[in-house]
């Protein structure tokens, strides 16, 4: 028995793991809000209070199996007073670690939770998209876009979580922890962003065949820079400047495109598929499948069930001159 | 072992030999009772399921290898992934251990076989069929599509169209009957049917680890019934116990569901805890220290594990407060876990290891198990769980809980009664190369998902974007997958090599502590020609180093001339009466069919269980129709 | 044992072999994400097959018949049934403005082919035309379930009940009602 080589073996490769990088869009490991950071303080704590106690429990197991045996006296029957002080002890050693995780679990659970919120956000999920509504006291500042969240630095949003359809789960890891959306129900998280960027966030329960393209594009801006987004979200759709483009509105609002889209200040208000005003100012199409970029949205508009099988959008049958058409309309609708 | 070197007791053999003996041929492998017999098939077909779920996770982990891959749609990738997990939970773990125990039991406590053994029996053809059915619905594209754990309304009939979720649905129903019959026989097995002299205090830990462990699945598999029950009535009449517009909830399921879906990690685990005490016993030549402190941590964990389900629940909004509780609940359990490791160690410490291949194991089983208890204590953390759950970080913790803490100590007891299974031994040498395969391609397999459930990972996606940092780990866990299924053929090779020897097992080969080494191996029909009386806790060994007790006290009395069994007192194990145990019977699988054909009648029909119901009736009035000859039981002198 | 397990094994191997046959003489269950290429000639022009009362005879479409059977599809249509606002006229198949769909009475007949040539073309006096509006595919889907609001699917296939507010009983519990020659209000059309 080599305890001791696999003991070297665990360690090298934790050494290795702690160098690698752990950066990346959707890290729990690179906290960015306020929330987030609660949630890795207990992480730090109980990473490496575990990982000394596994090595203490592993120490102890390879002196059991090495430890000099010459005497054969009769020792360490169930009577033996040393051993049974020592179960003692361990137990007392094991309830104070946990004792301890329970109460640091819990002061850290409340501070995730609750808050005075400066900005109301609702997302509703669906199979397999984030819609995602602006919410104001004055109706007329509300606006409904998808699969991106725009949040300011600093300020504590409150974002309500609906479903559509079945159970999907609201995570963005480098801004903190998961939270169902379950039908009927009505669930929340706040999030306090403390530094600009952009991450990702994706479902995390399992909704069916799409579950692994569910994706949600998540930026932090100086508040400024929100406030001058939101409103440019107000404004309906810019009108087509290009001939194609004009022949592309057309095409949209007389198929069935417009059966399920809405594109605000046209004729298409379709409430099933996500608002398409302003597509072309989004990072991603189809909730983080493919950049919105022409080729891209070419293949997925001729063909979204080759690109996202099962997805709820169908192929619509349209001429090529048509295709080319509604691709440069959307492109036109920052 | 007692001699037997006259002509009497040469009699007495023959006699009972006949009398306990099968009938030759087809009809006794039908009808047979012989817990023995129904339990290697038990084992045989359990660790087939067991290999075909290995290898819709081999076809998993190919998909995952590289991003964007293409080998498995989603389609297919989601009902690879529910049948890994519903075949893996349902038809391997829960009814592999109480296989075991189904044919250790009976010897450990000196039994001439199981309590009930037509239910037995039964119960191995009702878990057959269930198996041959959902593998059946599998090939034909009707597989079960939204995880092993069924959430609603994924798994409702809005979502969920056509037959796939009834026959998973129907499959757990399957299990639940064939696990609740023998959680019943090894309760009562183990409460009256021990050896006299072997009170609840004398009995061997895997005996107790069993008698938790199936009381465990009287209680939690109530649960499950009804939850999987209430999602087919939704389904095929149109109940609304899963609909929130109508007085329903979802939450419902996941409560149901978890209720016994916790426990069912323990039912799993439970037995395993036991086989690691009778290797470490065994081959450390010592009896386990701390006997009570290991038996009051099992029932300690029996209880506590129905305790904390809503640790599952975490992200789905339910009060803080109340979380805080359950968080503390989970934490709990790892204090008897505690307990039970310190004793382990403590055994091996004081007792004098010899490192055979059951011990190697048992080794591997601290290194993992411990490992996955310490993330365990992690996501019972509120905060910290809503990061981790439902990603790769937990797909990593259950597996090393249930792969190390349960399939390894498993291969490990299979190593040691193999001898006492099949009356062979199995390969020393090939069994080392298994367990470092097994454990190195385990640890290459699932130690990296910790590290992408971390940077992001969610769990059942069927393929990811690269440019997120996971393409490195994904492929080095799809390489560990093939280590572990290598390791895998490796145990099947071995057993393949033994099974061409001829069996010449000594009675014990190991120096065990218990009963089940006191007779051949494999043991005859009749199990011991005389019944044993227990003095100690291990009647075997003279002393605490483990000196083989030569002479063992028995007992007279019993009848041979018909199937006989000594019943006695709960506690103190007292002989009582003497009990009439069933001849062989090929009503049990009759039943078994009939109810098989109303199970799946009702997949179609609500009337199919009404009209089903009928020949199962019919089966069951006359395997109890009662015998005059046979009093069933009969007060000792 | 080993010769017990010879006979183990030979018994499993017949199981397995009985099994695998079984399998064999069943249909996989198909789920169909895209539409299925369109046969040659199924585009022809509905001109001449709009009018009240008895029907034109029609070969029925294997088009139509593989939507019918297919749990997958008529699940679809039951949705984009209630997306597509059906039940503003039809109200859950009930009937209100427009007629009923879960009774035997069909104005404009009752087979598949029927009520997607209905969907997609309208018909007078309130329903509307959906081609454009619609994918072929839709309409398939929705004529489907359309026809199991009347019981007239497989019941392996047809769906019971829906998430929401229950307002009819589970299309797995009614009985089949196949259509009649004509639906006798359709004789006295109301005025336009």
């Amino acid at each position: 028995m080599n305890t001791p080589a696999r003991l070297r073996a665990w360690l090298f490769t934790g050494a290795v793991l702690a160098l690698a990088a752990c950066d990346g869009p959707q890290s729990a490991l690179l906290p960015r809000a306020e929330q987030a950071e609660a949630i890795d303080r207990v992480w730090r704590v109980m990473l490496w209070t575990c990982t000394a106690l596994y090595i203490v429990v592993l120490l102890a197991l390879a002196y059991a199996m090495l430890r000099r045996r010459a005497d054969r006296r009769r020792e360490g029957i169930a009577s033996d007073p040393l051993l049974r002080k020592t179960l003692a002890a361990w137990v007392v050693v094991i309830v104070a670690f946990l004792t301890a995780f329970v109460a640091l679990s819990y002061a850290e659970d409340r501070r995730i939770r609750g808050g005075e919120p400066d900005l109301e956000v609702r997302i509703t999920a669906k199979q397999w998209w984030w819609q995602v509504e602006y919410l104001d006291a004055d109706p007329s500042r509300q606006f409904t876009t998808a699969n991106e969240l725009h949040l300011p630095r600093d300020r504590t949003a409150r974002i309500e979580l609906r479903a559509g359809d079945v159970i999907h789960s609201y995570w963005v890891p480098a801004l903190g922890g998961k939270e169902d959306l379950i039908p009927g129900r009505t669930n929340a998280v706040w999030v306090t962003p403390r530094e600009n960027g952009t991450w990702r966030g994706q479902c995390a329960e399992f909704c069916g065949l799409q579950h692994a393209h569910m994706a949600l594009d998540v930026f932090v801006h100086d508040v400024g820079f929100f406030e001058r987004w939101r409103d440019t979200q107000l404004y309906p759709a810019r009108l087509p400047e290009t001939a194609t483009a004009r022949r592309g509105k057309a095409v949209f609002e007389q198929h069935a495109c417009a059966t399920c889209h809405t594109v605000r200040g046209t004729t298409a208000g379709g409430r099933l598929g996500p608002d398409l005003t302003h597509f072309a100012s989004r990072r991603h199409l189809a909730a983080g499948l493919l950049p919105v970029e022409s080729p891209h949205l070419l293949a997925w508009i001729e063909d979204p069930q080759r690109l996202k099988p099962g997805a709820q959008m169908p192929a619509v049958p349209l001429a090529p001159q048509d295709l080319l058409a509604v691709n440069e309309y959307l492109l036109g609708l920052r | 072992m007692t001699r037997y070197d006259d002509a009497a007791r040469r009699r007495h053999l023959a006699e009972l030999e006949r009398v306990w003996a099968d009938p030759p041929g087809l009809r006794g492998w039908l009808t047979t009772v012989d817990h023995k017999r129904v339990a290697r098939r038990y084992i045989v077909t359990a660790l087939v399921f067991f290999v075909l779920a290995g290898v819709l996770a081999l076809a998993m982990r190919t998909q995952l290898a590289v991003p964007e891959n293409t080998v498995l749609g989603p389609d297919l990738y989601n009902q690879v992934f529910s049948m890994h997990g519903s075949v893996m939970m349902f038809l391997f773990a829960v009814p592999v251990m109480e296989a075991v125990a189904i044919y250790m039991v009976p010897l450990m406590v000196g039994a001439r076989n199981i309590a009930f053994p037509r239910l037995n029996a039964f119960s191995y053809w009702v878990y057959l069929f269930g198996g041959l059915l959902i593998f059946a619905a599998f090939a034909l594209n009707i597989g079960p599509e939204a995880g092993w754990t069924g959430y609603t309304p994924l798994s409702g009939p809005d979502f969920s169209p056509g037959k796939r979720t009834d026959f998973w649905a129907q499959m757990i129903t399957f299990t639940e009957v064939a696990a609740l019959a023998v959680a019943v026989e090894l309760v009562a097995t183990i409460m009256i049917m021990r050896a006299p002299g072997m009170t609840l205090a004398r009995m061997p830990l895997f005996v107790w680890s069993m008698l938790v462990t199936s009381l465990m699945v009287i209680f939690a598999m109530p649960a499950v019934m009804l939850s999987s029950t209430f999602l087919i009535t939704d389904r095929l009449i149109g109940t609304q116990f899963y609909n929130p517009a109508e007085g329903g909830d979802h939450l419902l399921w996941q409560h149901l569901f978890w209720f016994f879906g916790h426990p069912e990690v323990y039912i799993i685990f439970m037995p395993a805890l036991g086989m690691i005490s009778a290797i470490v016993e065994t081959y450390c030549r010592r009896p386990v220290f701390g006997y009570t402190p290991m038996v009051l941590a099992l029932v300690a964990t029996g209880f506590l594990s129905f305790g904390l389900w809503v640790h599952h629940m975490f992200a789905t909004g339910l009060p803080p407060m109340g979380n805080s509780f359950y968080t503390a609940a989970s934490m709990l359990i790892a204090v008897p876990s505690g307990i039970q490791v310190f004793c382990w160690i403590a055994t091996i410490a004081t007792g004098k290891p010899r490192l055979e291949v059951p011990l190697l194991f048992v080794l591997g089983f601290f290194a993992l198990f411990v490992l996955g208890g310490m993330t365990g204590v992690m996501v019972a953390s509120v905060p910290l769980d809503l990061q981790v759950h439902d990603t790769y970080f937990v797909v990593a913790h259950f597996h090393y809980v249930l792969i190390g803490g349960a399939v390894f100590p498993l291969f490990g007891a299979l190593y040691m009664w193999f001898p006492k299974i099949a009356g062979r031994l199995l390969d020393d040498r090939l069994g080392r190369w298994q367990f470092w395969l097994l454990f190195i391609g385990f640890n290459v397999t699932f130690f990296p998902m910790h590290y992408l459930g971390l940077i992001g990972m969610p769990r059942r996606v069927y393929t990811y974007p690269t440019g997120l940092g996971w393409d490195t780990w994904n492929l080095l866990s799809s390489a560990g997958a093939y280590l572990v299924a290598l390791g895998a053929l490796l145990f099947v090779v071995n057993v393949a090599r033994a099974l061409r020897r001829p069996a010449d097992a000594p009675d014990d080969p190991w120096g065990g502590p218990d009963l089940s080494w006191a007779t051949s191996s494999p043991p005859p029909a009749y199990e011991f020609a005389h019944v044993h009386e227990v003095r100690t806790r291990t009647p075997l060994w003279a002393g605490p180093d483990g000196e083989p007790q030569l002479e063992l006290p028995v007992l007279h009395g019993l009848r041979t001339d018909r199937r006989e069994a000594l019943l006695t007192t709960p506690i103190d194990a007292v002989p009582e009466c003497r009990w009439a145990m069933p001849d062989p019977s090929i009503w049990p699988l009759l039943a078994a069919l009939s109810l098989t054909v109303a199970f799946v009648w009702s997949i179609f029909d609500p009337w199919g269980v009404v009209w089903g119901s009928i020949p199962v009736g019919v089966a069951l009035i006359v395997w109890f129709w009662p015998k005059k000859s046979e009093p069933s039981l009969q007060a000792t002198e | 044992m080993s010769s017990r397990c010879l006979r183990a094994s030979v018994g499993a191997t017949v199981v397995a072999a009985l099994l695998a046959c079984g399998v064999a003489g069943c249909d996989r269950e198909r789920r169909e994400y895209r539409a299925a290429p369109a046969a040659p000639g199924s585009e022809r022009p509905r001109l001449t097959d709009l009018q009240p009362g008895g029907t034109l005879a029609q070969a029925p479409s294997a088009t139509g018949a593989r939507y019918e059977g297919n749990a997958y599809h008529i699940n679809q249509g039951s949705r984009w049934f209630r997306s597509f606002n059906c039940n503003g006229c039809h109200g859950n198949g009930g009937g209100s403005m427009g007629p009923a769909l879960m009774d035997d009475q069909w104005r404009y007949g009752g087979t598949i082919d029927q009520i997607h040539a209905t969907i997609l073309d309208g018909r007078p006096n309130g329903m509307p035309s959906w081609r454009g509006k619609l994918t072929d595919q839709q309409a398939w889907e929705l004529a489907a379930y359309v026809r199991a609001l009347s019981g007239n699917v497989s019941k392996a296939a047809a769906p019971s009940r829906r998430e929401g507010m229950a307002a009819t009983p589970p299309l797995t519990r009614i009985k089949p009602q196949p259509p009649q020659s004509s639906d006798p209000s359709a004789q006295n059309p109301p005025p336009p």
